[in-house]
Parts: structure tokens; sequence; C-alpha cells
């Protein structure tokens, strides 16, 4: 290719997952497209929640009167209703929204504490940065479930109503995350610090915070996408293991899908699925969906498991 | 839990023997003894960490007593009680004595049963070993060899169905992966019991045992009664399932990963050209190298089974560690809570200093 030919991509084209589809070919491309379908649909039904729901998540009765306790599907009540009389399909479209606005809370928060953290740390070194490598490994291989455990009782101690409890989870697992941004920006940091760029504005005069948040910065987060990614589906299921164990938000504040698990967990003895089957059903699939589009990032980012299109057939 | 290969390598490599000023001698490195010795060391700051984090955390904000019966007693009766427990002395004062207590192995006592912590550890840690040891088998068992068999068939339909079910067994909440376990194979099909260690006879005759291990299989084996063997196994298959395969995904992306980066390397294009078959290659040449990543995120995955194990107790009734965490949560014993979490955070530590030393002994490269 002759340099004066090249033209650079059109903006939305560069955009992560934009780019990462025209690049992929075959399966991978299948996987992402699947991943992007799958959290889509999720998206779509945490905006219109209030919509597509035929009940709210706290109801109990309309107006043919009160719902019944563990009745298993039927035409009124497509997916059942629950141990407490809720309506099973609704509180799972409800969840939805509360899942996702966790895992945003969450991803932002940790976006910005960790990418902060690992950049002053790798750029900057020296004591601060030993100090804070040192309390990253120790917090790194600690189960991301007990800390958060731990946050959350400190926190809210351990009850919250909507806002509280969503904040209080999404902080919990910020705390987790923190380290593994910090890592990777850190790394990276390092790393961009002898880069040539960042000595030639060191000689121009380009003061620290200037070099740090426009020249490094911009050029760390190329694998950031990716822990976003994985890090949602991960914070999907802390918050679920939250719930789980009790420590979610209360049924009447907002629809979790870990603690209707919770309660369904019961109701299994005595045959009923419905009420943990569709919860359970709907994690699994924002995981796989967020985590199938992780992953393809991942893939076709690495030039050594990017499958390439084929050039030439096989001999 | 991360699926990101960058991410799960440690920051720094373990200690740099040159950072001293000795020279790199010709062969290089250094004592696998001198390795030991350091990575022991370091499980020291590790703990002093984890611990003070956990301290000052719950401390800062407020303190377990109030958090956890703060409304249910008067003003003058918490103070009494935060008298009593020291909780109104300085926090620094409160710290120090602290690790003091830790750094003597006592955690602490129990609010609401007011037993000690290690007590607590020495009647269950015994059964959340076994979980996670029999989830360990599991994912072994089932991850590397599938592994290896998604990389022998790279980009065609058995490698995508394969990693599909990896991102499965990783998407699964362990407590959804053991209620639909539950629902199939003991409410339909009636194959295995609900949950519980074992049926309370047995466990009668396991109590019965003199100077019992509180490891069940261990246990079972000692009194030779095959009837209680067996039934020990019936209960533990479930369990072991729903958490060995959360583990399982992850060895088998690992594999797979491995394996195919193992395969691009000189020496099996040099295999490969003396006419070794592409079987073979998998089987043989690529197999232990991808081997070491494994060990070396054991540890890691360690940590994850016992927070797992926390979900999957809770969900099968299997009175461990876990269990009795789930147990104190909901009793709001944060005493408790905060007892066992940092007794956690010195397992962890310790664990992850056996694999790395493990690891060591295995891959020379990591002592360099």
């Amino acid at each position: 290719m002759s340099v004066t030919t090249v033209r650079k991509p059109s903006l939305l084209s560069r955009l992560p997952i934009v780019s990462h589809l025209r690049q992929s070919v075959g399966v991978q491309r299948g996987m992402l497209i699947a991943g992007i379908v799958i959290s889509a649909v999720f998206i779509i039904a945490a905006i219109f929640a209030p919509i597509i729901a035929p009940f709210g998540f706290a109801q109990t009765r309309d107006e043919n009167g009160i719902f019944g306790k563990q009745m298993p599907p039927s035409a009124e009540h497509l997916w059942g209703t629950t141990v407490g009389g809720f309506d099973v399909l609704s509180r799972v479209i409800w969840g939805t929204q509360t899942a996702l606005s966790v895992v945003i809370v969450a991803v932002v928060l940790s976006i910005f504490a960790g990418v902060a953290l690992g950049l002053v740390s790798g750029y900057l070194g020296g004591w601060l940065d030993r100090v804070l490598v040192v309390i990253a490994d120790a917090i790194y291989p600690f189960p991301t479930l007990l800390l958060a455990i731990v946050m959350s009782i400190v926190i809210s101690g351990g009850r919250s109503s909507l806002w509280s409890g969503i904040l209080s989870a999404a902080v919990s697992i910020t705390v987790v995350f923190i380290p593994q941004y910090f890592r990777v920006v850190r790394a990276e940091a390092v790393r961009l610090k002898a880069e040539a760029f960042v000595e030639s504005a060191r000689v121009v005069g380009s003061s620290t915070g200037r070099i740090m948040f426009t020249h490094v910065l911009r050029n760390s987060t190329r694998t950031l996408p990716l822990i976003l990614t994985l890090n949602a589906s991960e914070a999907i299921l802390t918050l679920a293991g939250l719930g789980f164990l009790g420590f979610g938000i209360a049924p009447t504040s907002a629809a979790e899908w870990g603690y209707d698990l919770n309660r369904a967990l019961s109701d299994t003895a005595s045959g009923i699925w419905w009420t943990g089957v569709y919860p359970g059903a709907a994690i699994v699939l924002l995981v796989l969906g967020l985590t199938l589009v992780g992953e393809s990032i991942n893939d076709i980012s690495d030039p050594k498991l990017r499958t390439r299109k084929r050039l030439r057939k096989a001999a | 839990m991360t699926l990101l290969p960058e991410a799960e390598a440690p920051i720094d490599p373990p200690p740099q023997p040159r950072r001293g000023g000795t020279a790199r001698t010709s062969g290089g490195g250094i004592g696998l003894g001198r390795y030991i010795l350091i990575r022991a060391l370091l499980i020291v700051p590790t703990v002093f960490i984890l611990v003070s984090l956990v301290f000052f955390l719950m401390r800062v904000v407020g303190d377990p007593i109030s958090a956890s019966v703060g409304d249910r007693l008067t003003a003058a009766q918490l103070a009494e009680r935060l008298a009593a427990a020291g909780y109104d002395r300085p926090i620094i004062v409160q710290y120090v004595e602290y690790l003091g207590q830790i750094a003597t192995g006592d955690f602490g006592r129990t609010l609401s049963d007011n037993r000690l912590i290690s007590e607590v550890l020495l009647t269950y840690g015994g059964a959340t070993l076994e979980l996670v040891f029999y989830a360990l088998i599991v994912a072994f068992v089932i991850g590397i060899p599938l592994g290896m068999l998604a990389a022998y068939y790279k980009d065609r339909t058995p490698d995508a169905l394969l990693r599909i079910f990896a991102i499965l067994s990783y998407a699964t909440p362990v407590f959804f992966a053991g209620l639909l376990l539950k629902l199939t194979f003991s409410v339909w099909l009636g194959w295995f019991p609900l949950g519980g260690r074992a049926s309370t006879r047995v466990q009668i005759a396991l109590g019965r045992l003199d100077d019992p291990t509180g490891i069940y299989i261990i246990d079972a084996i000692r009194s030779g009664n095959s009837v209680i063997i067996g039934d020990v196994l019936l209960h533990a298959i479930m369990p072991s399932l729903a958490l060995g395969l959360l583990t399982a995904g992850v060895f088998l992306r690992l594999v797979r990963t491995n394996v195919i980066q193992t395969l691009s390397n000189d020496y099996v294009d040099a295999a490969r050209s003396r006419g070794v078959s592409e079987f073979r290659l998998v089987r043989y040449h690529a197999y232990k190298p991808a081997l070491i990543p494994i060990v070396t995120v054991i540890g890691l995955q360690i940590a994850l089974l016992l927070g797992g194990a926390v979900l999957t107790e809770s969900t099968f009734e299997w009175r461990g560690l876990g269990f009795q965490l789930a147990q104190y949560l909901g009793a709001r014993d944060f005493v408790a809570v905060q007892g066992i979490v940092a007794l956690l955070a010195v397992i962890v530590a310790v664990t992850n200093f056996i694999v790395d030393v493990i690891a060591a002994l295995i891959d020379p490269r990591v002592r360099y």
C-alpha cells in the first residue's frame, strides 16, 4: 500500500465494537454478533421495562384480586408466581434494570478510580507506586464475593432501599475491580513512559499532568473495552451472589435475580421450577452475551488468536 | 475471577534476585531454597494488608456491634456493650491489639454464639476443604481434556461448542447450577439426595468414630463401611459438580489458548516436519508446557473456589465454613464475619504461597 492512498477510516468504523466486527470472520464473527444481540435484548428490556413488564416488581394483586403464591405458569402469569406472590416474568424484566444499573455504576466508578490510580502509579513511580502495587497485589487474589460482602456491610449494614442498594452493590464491586484496571493501566503507563513521544513532550516543556492525561492515557486505554465487558459480567455475578446471600436489595425496593433465586431454592424440593429457572436463565444469558462480546474482542485484537480471512484455498 | 490473561499475570514477577546487586552469573537465578524463603516472607505483608483493610473498612464507618444490634438496643445498653468489647478506645489502640491477636492466631469470638473463630474453623474447615478438593478434581477431569480437544479442533465446530460450554460454565452462578442439578437429579430423577454432607444415620455413625477429622470421606474410609463411603460420595457429587464446573471452564480456555500458542513454537514445527501426527503434537508436545500456566492460576482459582464455596455450601446445606459464614451473615453477626474473612485471607495467602512453590518446582523459569 503506498503512503499517499492511506486514509484514516471514518470515526464510526474505528469505534471499538464496530471495528472488531469489521475485522472478524467465521465463528468469531458469529460469536461477536450473538453476544451483541443478546446484550442488546437485555438493554432494551431494561429501558422499556415499565412498558414490557405486565405487572410491577412488587405487585401482588391486580383488579382480579390477589395473584396467589407459587402459582404455575398460566395465561395470566406466563412464568407463574413466586413464594412471595410476585409475578415471575415481571420480576425478571424489572431485574434487568437493577442488574444493568449496578453494572454501569460499578464499571464507570472502577474505570475512573482504577485508571487514575494506574496512570499516576505507573507514570510517577516511586514509593507511591510501590505501596499501591503491594496493596493491589494483596487484594487481587482475594475472593471477590467476600470483599463485596465486607463492603456491603460497611456501606449499608446489609439492608438497603433501591438506590442505596444499587450504590452499595456497585461500590462493593468497584473496590474489587480497581486492582484489575490498575494493573493493566499501570503496566501500559510504565511501558509508555520510556517511549520517544513522551520524552519529546517532556523536552518541549509539557507539564506532568498534561503528559499523563493526554499522551500516556490515550495510548494506554487499548485493552479497556475488553476488561470492561468482562468486568460487567462479573459485576452481575457478584450482585447475584450478594443477593443470594440476602445482602442485596429488599424485594419491595427493586427486583433482583439473586434474591429471587435465594427464595426459589426452597421451592425446588417440592418440584416448583419456574421461580428459579427464569431468573437464573436471565443471569446466565446476560453474562453469556457480555462475555461473548468481550471474548471476541479479545481474540480479534490478538493477532495470534485472530482468525483471518482465507486468502487462498488450502492445498 | 477474570478471564484476562494480562490481568492474571502478577504485576511484578516474583522477587527479583538481582535487585540486591548480585551480578547474574551464567546459569542465573537463585537457589530454590532462597526463592521459597523470600516467597514465604511475602505472605506477611499480604496478610497484613488484607487484615488491616478489613479491619479499617469495618471500623471506620462504624463498629460491628452497632451495625448488627444497634437498632435493637438503647443508647446506654449499646455503650455498655461497646465498652465491654473495647470498641470505645481509640481506633489505633484497637488496631494494634487486633494485629497482636491475629499474630498469635486469635481471630476473636463470634457475637451470636460466643465461639472462638479458630474453633469454628476447626469444626467446619474440613468440610470446605473437602468440597474445594472435589471441585478441583472435577475441574481437572473436565477442563484439561476438553481444552486440548478444543485446541485440536481450533476454529471448527467442536471448538466453538466447547468454548460456548466454557463461557456457559462461567456465566452460570454456582447457586443456579446447584438449583438446576437439584431439580433434575434429586427432585425429578431422585438419584441424589437434596443436600447435606451425609444422611442423618451416617452422620451419627461418623460422629461416633474416635478422633474424627471432620473430613467425611477420610472418616468414612477409616470406618471401612462401604455403605457409609457410598453415602458420603453420593452426597458430594452434586455440590462438587456445581462448584467444579465453574473452574472447569477456566481451565478449558486456559489449556486451549496455551496449547494453541505452544503449537506455534519452532520445536513443534520441527516435530511436524519430522512427520509427527497432529494428534500426537497436541497430546505430547504441546500438552506439558501448556499445563504450567494452569499451575500458576490455580492459586487464583482456589480463592475463587473459596468464594464459590460460600454459595455452594448455602445451596446444598453443606455445613462448612462458607455455610457458617452465610449463617452469621443472616444473624447479622459481623464480628464473626470479620473473623472468618480475616481467617480466609490467611488461608488464601498461604495457598498462593504453596502454589507458587509448586510452580517453581515444575518450571525453573519462575525462579529467575
